[in-house]
């Protein structure tokens, strides 16, 4: 901790504050930073120290030309660890420190309590730094090109991980039996029945009978031998098992994949934690930290944070409006299914049932939620015509963005559709050994939204750098389904015939 | 300044994007367009980015949730997408900044001016600071520091209190001093084949190029004269206006538009005391081979010894075959003072820019 004693005593009463409102933290340690400082460390992500890739650069050139042509700076970075690192901008105003003082503890407790960052490895910056370690050892030893090359395979594949996984105990399949072809092994499974004169033999074991039990049996058999067991969509995890890749490969690999586990339940939870965290800032600002003298000041910065731009939704102001219609709702003890079943426009405005119980409900809010959950829990229709939310998307003729409905009915399945799987598509590996050459064949639960082509066939080039035979993906442009491919040399596509219903349509 | 861990992977980042190393990750580089908006009062600046490829979704279909005011059927307004989004940044920014910005972005060299630079200036700028002066232009930042100096100096600043009085020898005010500057001038003349194959596409990234070009010339001389040629068979002056809004039809004749530019370079801008840039714009399609020679014979002759620098942009059009630029690279390939160059989109805008400019000329 670098502080001036001045803003010490103002860390010190902000966690006190802090504490008094309620908010369980693990030790926060503020440093100072100048801009520049700031934004190499944004740039790393928040930690300090990671393996070298030309993409940490990329994102430094762009935060600083950001920052140089005083097109925005950042406010506040803190990382999800224990202690608590959180960072401040030496140009901020003492009512912005104070400020962001108070946010971060909001986020120091969310990552303490909230139960979608339960796995994640409170120690991530001695695990970062070792990754970098690691990644300048193979470096040195294979050269930076062949890391690099093979770095960014990998990071194209970065969000092909089951983020669920973290919180669910999959079935393991038992090991697949190997040897013999399925038809093969069924044959000598069918049982016969013991015939003591050969020409009862057709009538007790009739030849119909056994041809269907031993195609049945096979049809078990290849259910078992299929490989993964079950599709699953830690595809990196099985390329690492499974994949013919050299130790330093392999190290590679795992890196990337404990890296984007680690990051993952801050991209589930950009809503509820941004949204808590300013739910805190204002709580304890205006109740506790204000000066009066910095009042006009503070409500220009707040309102600043939480503005809407036209066709984008501000995770802030969504968060923290959000939680603030669940506290007045359990203050008035207006939920549950009396009140949503209630058709009364007018009494449901004024329903009071004096139960005042919206802190503790917005408290629980904190721990249990991540958006998808969130929004999908307390976004009522009268929130989304308060809070003016809408669908937009292009008009055919004039190709401009124009709003096209603000039907509740229609935009919360939008919203939620947005938020599903971090806004990723979801993809398992179905099949290694498609057309049992060995070849990896990956299915896009399509919904509704396209992939992005020309990416989808670079990645499939990834995918067949690290798994060396020809790589598959299935998936739909515009409800007809359609497999991709490629073979190391030749890219093809086919079409499957199937007609999808795009979900919610 | 020791050397950052950042420093490394920047350097790696930018020579990947200058394609030096790592050729193949170039193709995923955007360069970004370089545009301006409300009237050449806000630029996006183009940072140049590498996306790698994922499985993600387009842009699904444009649309998505938003939050704000407007009825259904109107136009949402801004760019819609992810709150995190393109990284395009819009600065607001005055025409000298905005050339410095380019120049930063293209690395380009500033121009050496030739000619002679006989005329000089004194050219007063705001940059030095004096005891005395008039009270609009007291420094404040600096007054205010004296006087904290001299109070702490003196005994008298309490930081519990911190109360600070300037007394007048704290003063400070802002004051010029004077430079004399060579003065160079510049003309720079333009020259556009509007005939039939140059559509409404090929014309705008003309636009586009002409404002860059002249954007950054304008920053490196005081005075500059723009001039504009437009040809299909025959040649004639037009103003900026109708520069880049002219469609006419018919054949292609470069000659005629070389042999007014030369002419204009004779009677009002001659070489000895002007810097004179020519940039045509074509897509390549000439009348016919004697067209073609004479042009060569009025380049060689005429128009490359009196200028500084000659460009030739060639414009990607369906109809235009592009054979002269072939022609003209053959001819002068190893003439400094000759640049071509292909710009096949719009992407191609910012390559094209720096390949005019870079020689310095």
């Amino acid at each position: 901790m670098n502080l001036t004693p001045e803003l010490a005593r103002m860390a010190a009463t902000a966690r006190d504050a802090a504490s008094r409102f309620g908010l369980d933290f693990p030790e926060v340690v503020f440093e100072m930073v100048d801009p520049d400082e700031l934004n190499m460390i944004a740039s790393y992500g928040g930690f300090p120290v990671r393996y070298p890739h030309w993409r940490f650069g990329m994102e430094y050139r762009r935060l600083q030309k950001t920052y140089e042509y005083g097109l925005g700076k950042i406010y506040e970075l803190v990382i999800n660890t224990d202690p608590c690192y959180a960072y401040l901008m030496k140009t901020n105003t003492l009512m912005e420190q104070k400020l962001v003082m108070a946010h971060v503890h909001g986020h120091a407790d969310f990552f303490r309590n909230n139960a979608w960052f339960a796995p994640t490895d409170r120690k991530m910056v001695d695990v970062m730094a070792n990754h970098g370690t690691r990644v300048r050892r193979h470096v040195d030893r294979q050269g930076a090109d062949a890391v690099e090359v093979f770095l960014d395979h990998c990071l194209s594949l970065e969000n092909l991980i089951d983020p669920l996984g973290l919180y669910i105990r999959r079935t393991r399949p038992a090991a697949p039996e190997p040897e013999l072809d399925s038809e093969r092994r069924a044959a000598g499974r069918v049982q016969r029945f013991p015939v003591t004169h050969r020409y009862m033999e057709p009538f007790i074991n009739p030849k119909e009978a056994l041809d269907r039990e031993r195609d049945e049996i096979a049809e078990g058999l290849r259910e078992r031998t299929n490989f993964p067991a079950q599709p699953t969509r830690d595809v990196l995890e099985f390329l690492l098992h499974h994949a013919p890749l050299q130790d330093w490969q392999a190290d590679c690999l795992d890196i990337v994949r404990e890296e984007a586990y680690y990051f993952a339940p801050q991209a589930m939870t950009k809503i509820v934690n941004e949204g808590w965290a300013s739910f805190c800032h204002s709580r304890l600002m205006t109740t506790e930290l204000l000066e009066t003298r910095e009042i006009v000041d503070y409500a220009d910065k707040h309102a600043s944070t939480l503005a809407t731009q036209p066709g984008r939704i501000n995770p802030y102001r969504l968060g923290f409006d959000l939680l603030h219609d669940i506290e007045r709702r359990w203050n008035r003890g207006a939920h549950g299914k009396e009140w949503a079943e209630c058709g009364d426009a007018a009494e449901k405005r004024s329903w009071n049932s004096g139960a005042n119980d919206g802190l503790r409900k917005v408290f629980e809010v904190r721990r249990v939620h991540n958006d998808q959950t969130f929004l999908d829990a307390f976004l009522t229709p009268e929130f989304i015509e308060e809070s003016k939310l809408y669908i937009y998307g292009r008009d055919p003729r004039t190709g401009q963005s124009v709003i096209l409905d603000r039907d509740p009915a229609t935009v919360k399945p939008k919203l939620l559709q947005q938020f599903t799987n971090m806004g990723q598509p979801i993809i398992e590996l179905v099949d290694a050994n498609h057309g049992n050459r060995a070849e990896l064949y990956l299915r896009h639960l399509w919904e509704g939204a396209d992939l992005r082509e020309d990416f989808a066939r670079q990645t499939l080039r990834a995918l067949h750098a690290l798994w060396t035979r020809p790589v598959h993906i299935e998936t739909a442009v515009e409800g007809k389904t359609v497999v991709w491919s490629f073979d190391g040399e030749n890219e093809s596509s086919r079409d499957l015939g199937k007609s999808l219903e795009a979900v919610g349509a | 300044m020791p050397m950052r861990r950042v420093d490394t992977d920047v350097s790696r980042f930018r020579r990947i994007v200058r394609g030096q190393i790592r050729k193949n990750l170039r193709r995923y580089v955007s360069q970004g367009e370089l545009k301006t908006l409300q009237g050449g009062r806000v630029v996006s600046v183009p940072l140049p980015e590498i996306h790698l490829p994922q499985f993600t979704f387009g842009d699904r279909g444009g649309s998505g949730v938003g939050q704000g005011e407007g009825e259904a059927g109107e136009a949402v307004g801004g760019e819609p997408g992810e709150e995190s989004g393109e990284h395009e940044l819009e600065a607001e920014v005055t025409l000298e900044e905005l050339a410095q910005i380019l120049g930063e972005e293209l690395e380009l060299p500033r121009i050496e001016p030739r000619g002679r630079q006989s005329v000089v200036t004194d050219v007063r700028r705001y940059r030095d600071i004096r005891r005395v002066g008039p009270r609009s232009l007291r420094h404040f930042k600096r007054t205010f520091r004296n006087a904290l100096q001299r109070q702490i100096a003196a005994g008298t600043y309490d930081p519990a209190c911190p109360r600070i009085v300037p007394r007048p020898d704290d003063e400070r005010f802002r004051s010029f001093d004077v430079t004399p500057v060579p003065e160079s001038s510049a003309a720079v003349l333009y020259m556009m084949d509007v005939s039939g194959s140059m559509g409404a596409e090929q014309k705008e990234i003309v636009r586009n190029t002409a404002f860059w070009l002249d954007t950054w010339i304008r920053s490196q001389y005081r005075n500059v004269a723009t001039r504009y040629v437009v040809h299909d068979a025959a040649a004639r002056e037009v103003d900026r206006h109708n520069f880049f809004h002219l469609k006419e039809a018919g054949g292609t004749k470069i000659s005629s538009a070389y042999r007014l530019v030369d002419r204009m370079i004779d009677d009002d801008y001659p070489p000895d005391q002007w810097n004179v840039y020519c940039f045509q714009f074509s897509d390549g399609d000439n009348w016919s081979g004697g067209d073609t020679a004479e042009c060569m014979r009025l380049l060689d002759e005429d128009l490359l010894p009196k200028s500084n620098q000659f460009a030739y942009g060639q414009v990607k059009s369906a109809y235009g075959s592009g054979q002269f630029k072939h022609d003209l690279d053959q001819r002068f390939d190893d003439d400094d003072r000759l640049v071509t160059c292909d710009i096949p989109d719009r992407d191609g805008i910012l390559d094209c820019i720096r390949e005019f400019l870079r020689r310095g000329r």
